[in-house]
């Protein structure tokens, strides 16, 4: 194998393995580092994808439990297999990571196992596995796409046991029955979905008063009484200070967020969830001086360039949401400049989604973002229980909401919380893409019966004429 | 109301200037007439005087800034002067500049900016593939017809007008001024040394430029001159000098000459029928060429009081462009500074220039002896595309002739 290259990808996940496949198809030679086993990062090994396969399972579970009789189907015992259902999981990662690496050699990215850590602007050493270490330079630009780690809490060591990050999360050898989740985030409500379907008592401890802090509050509301609906337990406003083990019994110690009587919490396994912070640790950053910020975050510029000519950095481990298809996004933009090309990103036009049931999906801005810019608007809003495809699938939790500017009916922010709003989410990104109006929403022919119906109604609501409603 | 002060006709093909000093400052009281503003052109340095008397409320185009003619320099508001003369002192001029109007804000600046017009506003609504492609084209949004839904832009729309070779392709990068030494200083060139710079460059790069040269014995015309000096310089008020013989004597070989005359326009020859002759003036600027025209219809006299006058009028700066252009023919004269020998560069779009330069008594063969004579080099540069050479020696041997023996003039022979 050659050592050197016109780009060198530090990171294989959702961000690094993108860039170095676009970089490839634009003629560059590519070399994409990762110290993991498997290709693909957190993103495919320990996050989107494994939460998503157990999200899918567990919600067939309850349906199974909860939701067939009302179709008529009569179901015996319902029983779980959790072992299988870890292992489908395992089996669903498996096949993507290796799909990365097919993409790698298809591409003619050559993929290289190891921990980098820069020896110069230009020059990468890579630790590998077996011990040995090789180097490798780039002609052109070294990319930083090392992404994200769970964060922890003082007072909460992690074990991986009874006190879980999200890695743990996902392979839990039994159903706990008290489970206690630590931060409100999109990452603890899925998890917690996943434990509170299969039959854990959940509860969520938020620090601040309200969960899902920057989402659409009206969403965030609706989205918290769909989940207490199913059990769930809220402590919102209240912060944990300790976890105590005694005798094999677990305890949280919580007090109020502004101080108060402590209490205890007893339960059987914790999530620590409260954040991601972005990952650096190894890679020598300061040997060659790459400038991060307060928070750990490598800086860039416009063009992902950090302070040291030739280094770029892409993804969570920069500033913005941490959502792998913003990484993505940026690597492609990124490798296409590098190209010579022109592409820009708009960040408002980026969605993001929790993946509960029901799903809750948004992109642009809320209405309290809206109201602190004081933007004049207008709200359209439709119900998923005036659709007549949600009445027929007998899930009608939620609502379509349309933020439009009231001078112009540019579509400001679309947020949806429903059954399959990660999936509807990408007409409203399209057409922000666009700026479009709500009208154009609103005159585009949605098919019947659909859920998409819904977003056309809520446009359509904007002009405050809706039909079905 | 204010009374604009504005750049006026600066003469024949000359369309712009450069904004050199301001005489007055806002505030300052004018009276009609009063030299405001002094302009630099590729000619001359000018000035412009008020239009009307008041106060100069507004300077509105700075120092070293470029105006086209016809351009507002400033403007004039009503009282000062006239204020002052109704009895009406001191407070006046200065309460003068308050009612002035204030000049219109940019249109950026407007906040209810239009969405057809706004070329980010465009592309905000024409989608992502539209944005990198305008972007990596470069093309101004703004001159592309959109089809798409309600005036947005398509790929097509700016993939097709970026292909459009009608876009004309843009000036070459100016070189970064390099980095200056401990012991250097940067000038800016002024517009006079550009124009020359300019003007020389193209005549090297245009014609089909090379010199001829000659000698002349000058014993007869210094003989003549001596004999006339009292004179002359009593019975016309200005003394004879070499120019008046030298322009005479070139006038009779552009007659016999006339492409010597002439200039090239595209692919035809013009031949002029007037003999406007150029004299090279050197100043403080820089060089001009200040015209004498119709030379072949004034006497000596005239001849030596208008170089005369131009010369003194070159050297204040006080040409007028008129004065400046149009010349069919150039006489330059070295020798003033000590040339012995030179060769001249065309003034275009002439295609002949004679260089005179130093008189110097040098031993000559005068039939077989050896004799002490006062000698001049000549030097005549010529554009070799329309001028031959044998035309170009006879030129200077007409010249010759006429120097070394005047009354050829005289007789026309």
């Amino acid at each position: 194998m050659s050592d050197t290259f016109d780009v060198i990808v530090i990171g294989a996940g959702p961000g690094g393995y993108v860039a170095a496949i676009r970089a490839a198809q634009l003629g560059m030679s590519v070399a994409c580092v990762d110290k993991g086993t498997a290709p693909g990062g957190t993103c495919l090994n320990i996050g989107c994808i494994p939460s998503k396969a157990l999200l899918q399972s567990s919600e067939k579970f309850a349906e199974a439990n909860h939701a067939l009789a009302v179709h008529g189907i009569k179901a015996g015992k319902i029983e779980l297999d959790l072992a299988t259902m870890l292992a489908r999981k395992d089996k669903v990662v498996a096949e993507n990571t290796r799909g990365v690496d097919y993409l790698f050699r298809k591409n003619k990215v050559a993929y290289v196992k190891g921990a980098a850590r820069f020896i110069a602007k230009d020059k990468l050493a890579i630790a590998g596995a077996d011990g040995k270490t090789q180097e490798v330079s780039a002609g052109k630009a070294i990319i930083i796409a090392t992404g994200s780690d769970s964060m922890s809490l003082p007072g909460v060591a992690i074990d991986e046991k009874s006190i879980i990050s999200s890695t743990g999360a996902l392979a839990l050898a039994a159903v706990p029955k008290r489970l206690v989740v630590i931060g409100g985030g999109y990452i603890g409500l899925e998890m917690g979905s996943v434990w509170r379907r299969l039959g854990a008592e959940v509860t969520v401890v938020e620090f601040l008063d309200r969960i899902t802090p920057t989402m659409d509050q009206e969403v965030g509301k609706a989205l918290q009484s769909a989940l207490t609906k199913q059990g769930f337990t809220f402590r919102l406003g209240t912060k944990v200070t300790a976890a105590k083990k005694a005798n094999g019994a677990l305890a949280l110690v919580l007090e109020a967020a502004q101080g108060g009587k402590p209490e205890e919490l007893a339960c059987d396994v914790v999530l620590v969830s409260v954040g991601r912070r972005p990952f650096t640790d190894g890679l020598g950053l300061d040997a060659v001086g790459v400038k991060c910020d307060n928070k750990g975050r490598v800086m860039v510029d416009a063009g992902f360039a950090t302070n040291v000519p030739g280094i770029y950095a892409i993804g969570d481990v920069i500033a913005g949401p941490m959502l792998a298809h913003k990484a993505s996004e940026e690597g492609v933009v990124l490798v296409e400049t590098l190209a010579g090309q022109r592409p820009s990103l708009d960040y408002n036009a980026i969605p993001a989604v929790i993946y509960t049931h029901p799903e809750v999906a948004s992109v642009g801005k809320t209405e309290e973002e809206l109201k602190a810019a004081g933007i004049v608007y207008r709200v359209g809003k439709f119900p998923f229980s005036a659709n007549g495809r949600a009445r027929a699938n007998a899930d009608t939790e939620g609502f379509v909401k349309i933020l439009a500017d009231k001078a112009s009916d540019r579509v400001l922010g679309v947020h949806i919380i429903g059954a399959d709003a990660g999936t509807m989410i990408a007409e409203a990104a399209l057409a922000m893409e666009f700026g479009a109006s709500a009208e154009d929403i609103a005159r585009t022919v949605h098919a019947h019966p659909t859920l998409n119906e819904a977003v056309k109604e809520a446009a359509l609501a904007a002009e405050g004429h809706a039909i079905h409603i | 109301m204010p009374t604009e002060i504005k750049v006026p006709a600066l003469g024949e093909s000359v369309t712009e200037a450069t904004v050199a000093r301001w005489l007055k400052q806002p505030g300052d009281v004018v009276a009609m007439d009063d030299p405001l503003v002094e302009l630099e052109t590729d000619k001359v340095t000018l000035e412009v005087n008020a239009p009307a008397a008041g106060t100069l409320t507004e300077v509105v185009a700075g120092e070293g800034s470029n105006v086209a003619v016809g351009a507002v320099l400033g403007r004039i508001g009503e009282g000062g002067a006239k204020a002052t003369a109704s009895a009406k002192p001191a407070a006046a001029p200065k309460a003068a500049p308050a009612p002035a109007p204030q000049p219109a804000p940019p249109p950026a600046a407007s906040p209810a900016a239009s969405s057809s017009g706004n070329g980010a506003d465009l592309l905000a609504r024409s989608g992502p593939a539209v944005r990198k492609l305008a972007a990596e084209t470069q093309i101004d949004v703004t001159k592309v017809t959109p089809t798409g839904k309600d005036g947005r832009l398509t790929k097509t729309d700016v993939a097709s007008a970026a292909a459009k070779p009608a876009t004309p392709p843009p000036p070459p990068v100016a070189r970064a001024p390099r980095e200056l030494g401990p012991r250097e200083e940067r000038v800016k060139m002024t517009r006079l040394r550009r124009r020359i710079a300019e003007r020389l460059k193209e005549a090297q790069n245009t014609a089909a430029m090379l010199t001829t040269f000659n000698e002349v014995d000058m014993t007869e015309v210094l003989a003549l001159r001596e004999r006339y000096r009292e004179s002359f310089e009593k019975q016309h008020g200005v003394r004879l000098g070499f120019m008046s013989i030298f322009a005479k004597a070139c006038i009779v070989a552009l007659k016999e000459i006339p492409a010597a005359n002439g200039e090239i326009d595209g692919e035809d020859i013009i031949y002029k029928n007037h003999y406007d002759i150029g004299i090279a003036v050197g100043t403080e600027q820089g060089l001009v060429v200040p015209v004498v025209r119709d030379a072949d219809q004034l006497s000596f006299a005239e001849i030596e009081k208008r170089v005369a006058d131009l010369g003194r009028r070159a050297r204040d700066g006080k040409l007028s462009l008129d004065e400046l252009s149009g010349g069919t023919f150039t006489i330059t004269n070295g020798g003033v500074y000590g040339s012995l020998l030179s060769t001249p560069i065309l003034n275009p779009p002439q295609s002949a220039i004679l260089g005179m330069h130093k008189i110097q008594k040098r031993p000559v063969v005068v039939g077989d002896k050896v004799e002490v004579r006062s000698m001049m080099y000549l030097a005549l540069s010529y554009d070799h595309r329309l001028i031959d050479g044998r035309e170009a020696v006879t030129f200077l041997v007409r010249v010759k002739d006429c120097i070394e023996d005047p009354q050829r003039m005289l007789f026309g022979v």
